[in-house]
């Protein structure tokens, strides 16, 4: 890079070294079709995935369309509030905005009936204990602050049941 | 060089487009255009798709948009932040480089969801007009007060420009600005941002598009009159506004030599120029006569989807070679406030 000259007026002032430049935009975001359908059926304390016409597979949530063979999907499937813990991890570092007491277990949990793992928090159990293949089932939030988001299920906790077979969750780990 | 001809092009564009996310509204588009095409997605080589961050409002946003294709088996992808017409670009490479015979490019985005004359603000440098939030009508209007200060163009052809293209549009089903308006009747309205007036303004749409790209004796298999591809460029110019010419667009000017534009006559130009007097500066710029016919689709001005509308005047071009309303067209995509980056491409039936 070649020296750069400063006309006289500017020689000697002090280089700017920083900016602060804040930018805030809003949206008023859509959640489509399939999402909005299975948030209201959260508000119903129901958890529906969406059955793939091609490879059969149940997502929740839904999106509408199979990620695999891009084909809508419209097959509604009824899933259980029960399911298998197939990998997790425990936190341990807080970071800004976590309503969480630290130390605390985040889980991909099988929902029965679904073929990929939605994310949520494993309480009533020492972080210790928990391990794939634990099954789980939801704690709902009281009825009446029961909405179209996931945060209407406080948390998952352990049912005390054996542990699942590994066969039953080999495909999401 | 290979011979690449667009086969395949579909759209969905409109207003207000909240009852369906992205993938939703890509998905339908995306079978369409393969019918189009005759194809199933496994002949598909390449795919590139095209859209923005900023219009979504979430990171990473284009991967999920990948769900309505389906990439599996693992597929050849890529993305551009830039309007569609720079992803067939890239397909169009990759075609001739020998990587892929059959490319589908995608391009699709909601303005809706914010308020786009602040998201596309964030384009500008972020140490200088950044801060000032100066927005996207705002810049065009500078660019317009440039042009008539300079006698570049009159008011009265802005509002020529704008009741030809909005008038255009009523034959378009897929334009949602339209009518049958007088130049004079146009210019007696009040100014908005001075000196435009609101329908020297785009429309605020949402909307995605999908075409298919074959290479040589794949694209005569599989249509009766392909959109051949003869020449294509793109250029761009400065980020900072105030070291540009704002009254003329010498990046088009040198795309359009680069791509052959006047190397034969041409039947019907399909214009990006999202604001009126932007259609004037372009027109000059690929040197196109006065009897040639500007925006038969109406144009940005009767629909104007961000980060599409560019792909869509190839689409509308290649369309209408393809059913034998024209032998050669130019169509021309534009990215960046006040045209900073410019695309032209010529089509050939034959």
């Amino acid at each position: 890079m070649s020296d750069v000259t400063l006309p006289a007026s500017l020689q000697g002032v002090e280089p700017v070294k920083a900016i602060r430049t804040p930018a805030t935009l809003n949206y008023i975001y859509s959640a489509g079709r399939a999402s909005s359908h299975f948030l209201h059926r959260v508000a119903e304390k129901r958890l529906v995935g969406q059955r793939c016409p091609a490879c059969r597979k149940v997502y929740v949530p839904p999106r509408g369309s199979c990620p695999t063979d891009g084909v809508a999907m419209d097959e509604e499937v009824e899933l259980g509030h029960s399911g298998t813990i197939t990998s997790f991890c425990v936190v341990n570092v807080p970071f800004m905005g976590t309503l969480m007491e630290i130390p605390y277990t985040s889980a991909l949990i099988l929902l029965d009936g679904s073929d990929i793992p939605i994310m949520h928090l494993i309480q009533e159990v020492a972080v210790t204990d928990v391990h794939s293949g634990m099954r789980v089932e939801a704690v709902w939030v009281p009825d009446e602050e029961v909405g179209p988001t996931l945060e209407s299920i406080k948390y998952f906790r352990p049912t005390g049941e054996p542990d699942a077979d590994f066969a039953t969750y080999k495909d999401n780990v | 060089m290979r011979e690449v001809a667009v086969i395949s092009f579909a759209q969905q564009l409109g207003r207000s487009i909240s009852d369906i996310n992205e993938v939703e509204l890509l998905m339908p588009l995306m079978g369409e255009a393969l019918a189009g095409a005759g194809i199933s997605k496994d002949r598909v080589d390449f795919v590139c798709s095209s859209s923005s961050d900023y219009l979504a409002g979430q990171p990473f946003s284009f991967v999920m948009s990948l769900d309505a294709f389906g990439p599996f088996p693992p597929i050849s992808e890529s993305h551009v932040d830039m309007d569609g017409a720079w992803a067939l670009y890239e397909a169009w490479v990759k075609i001739q480089l020998g990587k892929a015979d059959i490319a589908l490019v995608y391009a699709y985005g909601k303005s809706s969801p914010g308020d786009i004359r602040r998201v596309l603000s964030r384009q500008l440098d972020p140490y200088t007009l950044g801060p000032l939030w100066l927005d996207s009508v705002s810049v065009a209007a500078l660019q317009a007060r440039a042009g008539l200060d300079a006698g570049t163009f009159t008011e009265a052809e802005i509002a020529a420009v704008v009741a030809a293209n909005r008038r255009a549009g009523m034959s378009n089903p897929h334009a949602h600005l339209t009518g049958d308006h007088q130049p004079d009747a146009l210019l007696a309205e009040p100014e908005f941002v001075a000196p435009l007036r609101k329908h020297d303004c785009p429309p605020i749409t949402d909307g995605a598009a999908v075409m298919i790209l074959a290479a040589g004796d794949v694209a005569r298999e599989l249509s009766a009159r392909p959109a051949w591809i003869r020449g294509i460029d793109h250029r761009i110019e400065a980020a900072a506004l105030g070291v540009r010419d704002l009254t003329s667009s010498p990046s088009t000017a040198l795309a359009a030599a680069r791509a052959g534009v006047n190397d034969g006559p041409i039947d019907f130009a399909e214009v990006h120029a999202p604001f009126a007097h932007q259609e004037l500066i372009v027109r000059s710029a690929l040197g196109l006569g006065a009897d040639v016919t500007v925006n038969p689709s109406g144009g940005a001005l009767c629909a104007n989807p961000i980060m599409t509308a560019g792909l869509v005047r190839i689409g509308e071009a290649a369309t209408r070679i393809t059913n034998g309303q024209g032998d050669r067209a130019v169509a021309h995509a534009t990215s960046g406030p006040c045209l900073q980056q410019n695309l032209v491409c010529v089509l050939e039936g034959a």
